[in-house]
């Protein structure tokens, strides 16, 4: 049960501030307005020079076998549906760490999409 | 600086590929490593060899491809759209892998996963009503 905990928190925190930093990164790179390979490639390159890219990508990769770990544990049937936490942390984090403005009615998306997806899992048999 | 109407529009086309590129991905490594088979490793050359026969498949590869595709969309929108937009509008992608399942896969899908659907895209629908970005570039 400890075990399962951390790895829960890890999928649904490491999971969300890594996907958090990333968009810090390529909200530092700006809009990108031309969609020509050439210059998408240029974009690809500068974003692989911000610091928070790499943290971000290492936090993800930390999440992504966190979840590889728990579904091999017995005991799975749990673990899945709070994944969909991590949609209230990452409007939380949208919010406090890039200054992003949630409005009363994205609030209310969110939360149904977390209750949806939690129905999901739980209807997957 | 994109007028709104240009943002919003380019907005749900990259959001379009993820949802397309990401769960055909995932259909593809999975099929991938089911034609692998189960995975037994007694001795560190057994990794050597499942890693070599992984390499080997072309749905592994196409599964990264497509992996890769929907990371690259993933970025670039993340560079105007807002997080807090992107990420619930991206859990879409759960009613396009149970349309899948139900039309090409024909599995069944039980009535309380057909609610989840219906419930997250009530939820994407009203995120997809409030602005992309609220922030400027930092």
């Amino acid at each position: 049960m400890a075990w399962e905990s951390v790895l829960l928190v890890l999928i649904v925190f490491a999971g969300t501030s890594g996907e958090l930093c990333v968009s810090r990164a390529m909200k530092t790179i700006g809009e990108v307005h031309d969609f020509r390979p050439s210059s998408l490639l240029r974009v690809m390159v500068r974003a692989v020079q911000v610091p928070w890219m790499w943290l971000g990508v290492a936090l993800m990769a930390v999440a992504f076998f966190s979840l590889l770990g728990a579904l091999s544990m017995e005991n799975v049937s749990f673990v899945v549906p709070v994944t969909a936490l991590s949609y209230a942390a990452g409007a939380l984090g949208g919010q406090v760490f890039l200054g992003e403005r949630v409005s009363r009615r994205r609030w209310l998306g969110v939360l149904l999409v977390c209750i949806g997806v939690t129905l999901v899992f739980l209807g997957r048999k | 600086m994109t007028s709104s109407g240009g943002l919003h529009l380019k907005t749900f086309i990259l959001i379009f590929f993820m949802i397309l590129f990401g769960p055909l991905g995932n259909v593809s490594l999975s099929k991938g490593m089911k034609t692998i088979g189960a995975i037994s490793l007694h001795q560190p050359a057994d990794l050597l060899h499942v890693g070599v026969q992984i390499l080997q498949s072309p749905f592994i590869w196409l599964g990264i491809l497509l992996q890769l595709m929907f990371f690259v969309c993933y970025l670039l929108v993340l560079s105007w759209a807002d997080y807090s937009f992107v990420q619930p509008a991206g859990s879409i992608a759960y009613a396009v892998v149970a349309l899948q399942a139900h039309f090409i896969l024909q599995e069944p899908i039980s009535p309380l996963r057909w609610a989840g659907v219906c419930v997250i895209c009530l939820g994407v629908l009203i995120v997809g009503h409030t602005s992309p970005r609220t922030t400027e570039q930092i």
